[in-house]
Parts: structure tokens; sequence; C-alpha cells
């Protein structure tokens, strides 16, 4: 167990929210806007105290454990980050690895996990390229990359396919599929088609509490999709047996 | 890491050979061998006159650029310097205040200043994620107007003698200061400037985002404070000794990152090498530009800086607005 999580509250985004997660796994938190998926999320990372209710990590409490401590165990990728200065996507995905190294230049461990990060990220062809000058999909990858770098043993991302086109989509989901059987990986997703083909659990959050908390299958009924959306869905089986949602218009 | 010591060195080059040739240049052109054998008055001119001046200037225009970086890793903000943010304003405020009332110690009463004006920039900006540079600016104009204020009420109600005093220390510009002083500057500004140089690596996370940092195992509110004392220290001291002197804080590391990029622990080194020579060259331009007429130096790097500070701007306009 990575995660327990009991009657947690957090200002107005997050109420009374209780469960447990697995050390591995892949589990989405999906939910309409402003659902506390974002804010959820932010509490598990230890960004968002003070919260009420307790939630552990490893059986310690969140706002107990030392910022670096944390950070050797769990990494978070954001929605999105915005880089003022001209650092290059190489030393973007070096900033993670400074909760192991924290020497003053990189040592070798440290290249050969940036350089492990970024090949399985596909980000290493515009390594030395200036940040900003990517584009919103590259950008995401690249911090995803960073988030690796730190050698996580649980992995946060906070609606990571975003900016993403449909095969960087589609890739990103089958990366966190694969680390998903290493770490346990937590994605806020807006996408209830890539929640059912590449979670084993959703989470799905309705106005700060939970409504829904199982296999994907289960979870994403019609009748609670209707409920917590607003709209009309139909759960289809496709050719190989997979699911997915369509909506009606 | 080869990068690292490269630049430096070769930064470090450019500064020693600047500040070799510096005390040399002048209005009276002077013998060096006469002035090393106690010749007067070369003797005068080279160790009295010019040198304090230089080693002011090195010291100065090192802490006033590190003091511009510092203050763009914690806003993230490449416009941000003491200068724009009005922290060099109230470092003034604090050095006219000590004058009007015949105190001595305008270091500390500097470092005051530039403190309490660095405190309410950093309240703006601890409100929200990201201050935008629109927000940033106008609090650093608005700081300015105040402390401008204050400064001309502490000025209408002093005697003769201060308000010529103040006159004198406000058109900024480097003077010759006896070694003591410059000793106990050097004593403190160059530890706090490698203090600041030696958490380089945790000022690149905290200038690429705040969550950024913390998410990657540092305390950014020790490390904001610790920015907040430096910062403080670094423009207050100088400050009290040069006057406001603007801009160098946005030149030096502006055109620093475009050749070096964004490494604070190749830029914090370099700029203040560099930030050291700019500030001498500037200061021996001030002298012999219009020889025997100084220009004050503060006067010459606004005239610089300005128009340096519109184009960055124009560069940035669509970024302002977010």
């Amino acid at each position: 167990m990575s995660y327990a999580v009991q009657q947690l509250g957090y200002a107005f985004g997050v109420r009374d929210v209780t469960f447990e997660l697995p050390a591995t796994g892949v589990v989405t938190i999906a939910g309409p806007n402003g659902a506390g998926k974002s804010t959820l999320l932010g509490i598990l990372s230890g960004l968002r105290a003070p919260y009420s209710g307790t939630c552990t990590y490893e059986n310690r409490e969140i706002r107990e454990w030392p910022r670096r401590k944390l950070a050797e165990k769990v990494a978070y990728v954001p929605q999105s980050i915005q880089v003022e200065f001209p650092f290059t996507a190489e030393e973007v995905v070096l900033m993670g690895r400074t909760p192991r190294g924290g020497g003053w230049f990189e040592s070798p461990d440290d290249r050969a996990a940036m350089q492990h990060a970024m090949s399985i990220t596909d980000t290493h062809t515009f390594r030395a390229r200036d940040f900003r000058a990517l584009s919103g999909g590259e950008r995401q990858r690249v911090v995803l990359a960073a988030a690796l770098a730190q050698e996580p043993r649980t992995l946060l991302l906070d609606e990571p396919a975003n900016h993403l086109d449909l095969r960087h989509q589609l890739d990103l989901y089958r990366l966190l599929a694969r680390l998903g059987r290493g770490m346990l990986v937590v994605a806020v997703t807006h996408d209830l088609n890539l929640a059912l083909q590449f979670s084993d659990r959703v989470l799905l959050l309705d106005q700060g509490t939970v409504r829904g908390d199982g296999p994907p299958g289960k979870v994403l009924n019609p009748p609670l999709i209707d409920e917590v959306f607003g709209v009309r869905a139909n759960l289809l089986t496709g050719p190989q047996g997979r699911q997915f949602v369509t909506y009606d218009a | 890491m080869r990068n690292v010591t490269r630049s430096v060195l070769l930064s470090a080059l450019v500064l020693l050979v600047v500040a070799g040739l510096a005390p040399v240049v002048g209005s009276t052109s002077i013998s060096l061998p006469g002035a090393f054998a106690g010749q007067s008055p070369d003797h005068e001119i080279f160790f009295y006159a010019r040198l304090p001046r230089v080693i002011l200037a090195i010291i100065g225009g090192a802490a006033l650029s590190l003091t511009g970086i510092l203050f763009q890793c914690m806003l993230r903000d490449a416009l941000a310097e003491p200068y724009t943010l009005g922290v060099s304003s109230g470092a003034s405020v604090g050095a006219v205040f000590a004058i009007s009332l015949g105190f001595s110690a305008t270091g500390v009463a500097s470092l005051v200043g530039a403190g309490l004006v660095l405190l309410v920039v950093l309240g703006m900006a601890l409100d929200g994620r990201r201050l935008s540079s629109f927000t940033l600016l106008l609090t650093g104009v608005t700081m300015n107007s105040v402390c401008f204020a204050v400064i001309l009420f502490l000025h209408s109600v002093s005697s003769f003698t201060q308000s010529f005093a103040i006159s004198r220390w406000l058109m900024g510009g480097l003077e010759a200061v006896p070694y003591s002083t410059l000793g106990w500057l050097a004593a403190i500004v160059l530890p706090v400037c490698a203090a600041v140089i030696w958490l380089a690596p945790q000022w690149n996370l905290l200038s690429v985002g705040e969550e950024w940092a913390r998410t990657r195992g540092i305390s950014t509110m020790r490390l904001m404070g610790f920015g907040f004392v430096a910062g403080s220290i670094l423009t207050g001291l100088v400050t009290s000794l040069t006057g406001p002197i603007g801009f160098v804080g946005l030149i030096v590391p502006h055109a620093l990152r475009l050749r070096l990029g964004a490494d604070h622990r190749v830029l914090m080194p370099c700029s203040v090498l560099l930030g050291g020579a700019f500030l001498v060259v500037c200061d021996t331009l001030s002298r012999t530009l219009l020889a025997p007429v100084e220009i004050p130096v503060g006067v010459l790097t606004a005239m610089c800086g300005g128009p340096f500070f519109l184009w960055l701007l124009k560069s940035k306009r669509r970024s302002l607005w977010i």
C-alpha cells in the first residue's frame, strides 16, 4: 500500500474523501471541472496543506514527511510549466535529479538517469533545445521525463495528455501502463476513454467527494456518468473486447 | 562541469584585465613604475584616487548584477532588478534618512530601507501563483514614487549642509573611499555572494517555479527568506556607498543569459565577475568621456540601461498580459 486517505478535506475543494491506493498500478482520477481532482493530487504530492482528516504515504502522514524524503519517492507532473529563462530540455530534466544527487555538479548517475528518462519519453532528439521554444506536447513530455529522472515509486500526473496529439496521447498512456507495473501511477484526466483503456482503477470525483471507486468498466457506467457529468453516455464494446464510451450529442 | 570552469575562468580573466587597465586610464596620465616607487603625485593618484574607486566598482558591480539574478529568480521575471523594483530607492531613503539625522551608519539604514521595499514587492508576489510582469513593474514604479516622495520630504526639512550632502549622495557615482571602508564592504559582500552562488542548483529550480522546486525537495520558504536577506544586504550596503546605480542587474545577467544559457551555476559566478568588470568600464568612461568633468556613473548606466530595458520590455510584451 502507498497512500491511505481517510475523511480527507481541503478548504472548499475536497470533502470526506476516503480511499487506499496500492503500491503499483495505474489509477485515474476522473470527474468534471471543479470536482477537486487537481486539489486531491496536490494534497497527495504534499503541495497543499493544511488538509483535514488523514492522508498517509507509506504509513506516514504527508505533512510530516520531510520534503526531500518525499521527493525521493513521489514525483509530481504539473499540467504545464511556464519557464521564463532559457533552460534547455536536458537541463529541465536534470533538475529532476535534485532530491537524488544533490551535488553541485551532476554525477554520472544523474546523467544516466536523465538519458534513460529522455529516451523512454522520446525527448532526446530535442535535448539541447530551449525549453520555451518547444511545442506544448514536447514540453509535457520533457516535464514527464524530469519526473522520471527523479526515479520515484509513485508518479502523480495532472492531466498529462492535455496538450498531446492523438499519437502522443496513446504513447503516453501506453508508457504509463508500462510504468504502472513497477510503480504507482496516479493520473488526473478528463478523457474517460483513456481511463477505460489504460487504468486498473478509476476514482470518480464530483464536487469534492468520491462518487465511484473501482475497475474502470464498473465505475464508468452510463447512469453514473449521466449523474456526474450531466451527459447521456453509452458504454460500447469494441472489436477486441475493449470498452469505450460514446456520448449523445 | 568543463563548461562552468571555462566560462568562469574566462570571466575572471576579463575582470583582471579591466581592473588592471582602469586605474592607469584617466584625465591625468600617470606612470605605473613611478606610482609603485612612491613618486608624487603618481603614487597618490594611483593608490588613493583611482585604485579604491576601481575596487568599489568591482564590488558594487558584482553585488548589483548578482542581486539582479537573485530577484529575477525569486520573481521569475527577467525584468526584475534592484532599480526597477524600487529596492535601490528604498536603500536611498534609508541613506538619506541617516544623513538628515546625522547618523553615521548609512549602510545599516540603507539595508533596512532596501529590505522594507523588497518585503512589499515579495508580499505582492507571494499572494498569487505567478506575478505578471505588469503587476511587478507597477509595484516597482509605485515603490519608486513613494520613495522619491519620502526623499523629497526629508530633503525639504533638512538643514543647508545636510541638504548639500543629500544631493551629492543622490547623484550617485563612485568616489574614492578609504581602504578600511572597502575592507568591511568586501568582508560582508563577498561571503554573501559566495553563499548565493553556493545555492545555484536550488535557484535553478526556483527560477522554473515554486511548486517545481517544492516537489523536488526544496524548502522554498527558507530559500526565499535567504534570498530576501541577501538581496537586502547587497543592495543596501552597495547603494549606501555608491548612491543609486540602475540597470547593472538587468544588463549583465541578460547579456550573459544569451551567451551562457540559464544555468545559475555558470550564470551567477560569471555575473559576479563580469558585473564587476562592467561597472569598472562604466566608471572609467564616466571619468574620461568628458574629462575633466565627471558624469555620475548612475547617470551613465541609466542612459544605456533605459533603452535596453524598453527593448526587453517590447520583446516580452506578448507575455506581459498573462
